[in-house]
């Protein structure tokens, strides 16, 4: 018997809660970073049960290419962070306010 | 076969203007002036050659159209660099290149030591080379190029010391009003090419029999609107007693040869446009003369002897409009030709007056009985005053005769009497400035001096022509002037009306005497004139005041032009205009300050804002479907 299809979704939220508040309460980069990831998973996990669901690999695909794309701003983004922590001897996002209007 | 000289009559002016304008500090002392003054005589020179040129063929043969190059080519309407040579463009610029020589010469002395003393010159060889533009001109925007030209150095040269405030109003004033006059012959030019398709002379001047009355007479008064202008006739005269304000040999410049001599020539040339119409040439007539008494009346009234000049200057050029609206053509052109001597003589012997003078004294009532001091000036003077109250045998006699005579000769004896009533008043005001300046009891200080030789040679050089000019014409009908001039604007009318030439001549010197002792019982006998100045101070200002034409002017439409300017640029510009842009600028302001508070700097708080707008959207989707 095949697991539901809710299961996935389920965790996939959670996923992406524990992401997003992630996101929103963590000061240093790098966490932040990490939080940004695990949304990006939960997402993955949901293209994936999509795709098992409806028997379309279309979702998979773009599962792949979102996996992809996330190598690449990972290594982008950690650049940025690295280059932030020499600068300022921090990695808390809150010290980088320069663009305060 | 063409004339090879004629561009470089044009061309030797224009070079001097550049040559001096370019280099001009690098020429030390009065190098300059002579450079000039060289130039503007070797014009003369050539154009002694081409009359030369012209005199050895026959009557019908003497025209010579050099082209130079195609100026314009647009469509239909080609315009040439084209210079024409003919009896009349010959004499005009004969008179123009000869007597501005002498002006240059003068100027060296007179201009001696200015700091601009280089670009003076270059400025008087500018004037002559648009004025030569302007005469020898083969079609009408040719022309007009030379006629625009001419307003340009009558501005530069009317404010040549700009410092002074009177100078630079003066000289626009001079700008402003001329340009009426011209905006009128452009237009008039481009209905002579919409009637014509063409604005060279000889197709337009060969087919203007056939225009319509109607149409003829609008290109005519157009074309007589911008006469009015440059030639200071009413009602747009009002600038050239301003005009003053620029250095003497300026004056004499633009009243004797290069400018407002222009609008007789601009008549004479067109008169077959003038002609076709009949009323254009009544009109032209009768504004000459009303011109000519209202001048001669304003002339009596001048205490400046400049001032006294320019309505002198403004009420003969009348008489010359007057000749040409008679049909007098070649008349008129004779009185151009002899003005021009014993015009720039008058303002050539002012301007060694007020050099003699301290502080540049102008005012007559502060001169008389210079005589003895300066008897050069005051000899010399005294020729152009007898030639232009018409006295034989000085040249002013036989033309302003000449002129007058031709009211009569065609049965207008009204014109006629009223030209001789101009006449008469030219000779009281000229004799009034003679005697005012030269005979009577001495009323100046300091301790006049003769001029300069330079100022005295172009004296007398000048009188020699006031004296003698009068050989070019001495019957209306059979005088060299006149036959010469015959192929250009045809044959002198007999006289089929009034009295014989003989006994319109006494006539004319019997008006002539009787002007001339007017002013000498009034300003050498008994009479205590300055107790009659007193006594009559409302209607002299009236006369000094030229009729208050110029102040109803500055009433009517400089007053309320000013007011309304000062009103769209205190009050509309600075309260709608700027009110607009300065409101839209702060309301953007307002705006920015207020959207600034949400950029924090803070990530997370972006973060919070993509959460929500996410969430927004969400929701919006979940509402809908």
């Amino acid at each position: 018997m095949r697991t539901p299809i809710s299961y996935f979704l389920v965790v996939s939220v959670l996923l992406f809660t524990v992401g997003t508040v992630g996101v929103l309460i963590r000061k240093n980069a790098l966490l932040i970073f990490m939080s940004v990831e695990l949304q990006l998973n939960a997402v993955n996990l949901a293209l994936v049960a999509f795709s098992r669901q409806l028997g379309n690999l279309t979702g998979q695909v773009l599962a792949f290419f979102s996996m992809v794309v996330a190598a690449a701003e990972v290594v982008v983004g950690l650049a940025i962070i690295v280059s932030l922590y020499r600068k300022r001897r921090s990695a808390d996002v809150d010290d980088a306010s320069l663009l305060r209007g | 076969m063409s004339l090879p000289l004629t561009p470089f009559i044009v061309l030797l002016p224009l070079a001097g203007a550049a040559i001096l304008l370019l280099t001009g500090k690098r020429w030390p002392g009065s190098s300059a002036g002579v450079l000039a003054s060289t130039l503007v005589g070797g014009s003369f020179v050539l154009s002694v050659i081409t009359l030369f040129g012209l005199l050895g063929r026959s009557g019908s043969d003497r025209l010579a159209v050099t082209h130079l190059w195609t100026w314009i080519h647009v469509g239909t309407l080609t315009v040439s660099v084209d210079f024409r040579v003919d009896p009349l463009s010959i004499v005009m610029a004969m008179t123009v290149t000869g007597v501005a020589a002498l002006i240059h010469v003068y100027s060296i002395d007179y201009m001696q030591g200015d700091p601009r003393f280089p670009r003076f010159f270059a400025y008087l060889n500018l004037f002559v080379f648009f004025m030569l533009t302007l005469v020898l001109a083969d079609n009408f925007l040719l022309l007009y190029l030379g006629w625009e030209g001419v307003g340009l150095c009558s501005y530069l040269l009317i404010g040549f010391w700009f410092e002074r405030r009177a100078a630079a109003f003066a000289a626009k004033k001079a700008f402003i009003v001329t340009r009426i006059g011209d905006s009128a012959f452009l237009i008039g030019i481009v209905f002579i090419w919409l009637k014509f398709h063409s604005l060279s002379f000889a197709t337009v001047f060969g087919r203007a029999h056939g225009l319509a009355s109607g149409t003829a007479t609008i290109i005519a008064l157009l074309l007589f609107a911008g006469a009015c202008g440059k030639s200071a006739q009413l009602p747009l005269h009002v600038w050239l007693p301003d005009a003053m304000e620029g250095p003497t040999p300026v004056s004499a410049l633009i009243h004797a040869a290069t400018m407002v001599t222009a609008g007789v020539y601009l008549v004479v040339r067109t008169h077959p446009i003038f002609e076709a119409s009949g009323t254009a040439l009544t009109v032209v007539a009768v504004v000459g003369i009303v011109t000519a008494i209202y001048a001669g009346f304003s002339a009596i009234g001048q205490d400046d002897i400049k001032r006294l000049l320019a309505y002198s200057t403004i009420s003969q050029i009348g008489f010359m409009m007057f000749g040409a609206g008679v049909r007098a053509y070649a008349a008129a052109i004779f009185l151009l030709v002899t003005h021009a001597f014993f015009k720039a003589l008058l303002f050539l012997g002012a301007g060694s007056v007020m050099h003699a003078l301290p502080g540049d004294e102008t005012d007559m009532t502060s001169m008389g009985g210079l005589r003895a001091a300066m008897p050069i000036t005051g000899a010399t003077w005294t020729i152009a005053a007898l030639a232009m109250a018409g006295i034989p045998p000085f040249a002013g006699f036989f033309s302003k005769d000449q002129v007058v005579a031709a009211a009569s000769g065609a049965g207008r004896y009204g014109l006629w009497a009223a030209a001789l009533f101009g006449a008469l008043l030219t000779a009281v005001y000229i004799s009034r400035a003679t005697f005012l300046t030269f005979y009577g009891k001495p009323r100046f200080r300091g301790h006049p001096h003769e001029p300069a030789f330079r100022m005295r040679l172009a004296l007398v050089l000048l009188a020699m022509g006031a004296f003698a000019g009068g050989a070019l014409g001495i019957t209306a009908t059979n005088g060299i002037l006149a036959k010469f001039l015959r192929p250009v604007v045809g044959s002198v009318a007999e006289a089929t009306h009034g009295l014989s030439e003989l006994w319109l001549a006494v006539v004319s010197v019997v008006v002539a005497m009787v002007g001339i002792g007017l002013a000498a019982f009034v300003y050498l006998g008994k009479v205590d004139w300055q107790a009659l100045r007193v006594r009559f101070a409302g209607p002299k200002r009236l006369l000094q005041r030229g009729f208050y034409v110029n102040d109803a002017y500055n009433g009517l439409l400089v007053a309320p032009g000013q007011a309304a300017a000062a009103f769209l640029a205190y009050v509309f510009d600075a309260r709608v205009v700027d009110g607009a842009v300065n409101g839209l600028g702060t309301l953007f302001r307002a705006a920015a300050g207020a959207g600034r508070r949400v950029q924090t700097g803070l990530v997370r708080n972006y973060a919070l804002g993509v959460l929500a707008g996410a969430v927004g959207v969400l929701v919006y989707l979940a509402v809908r479907f």
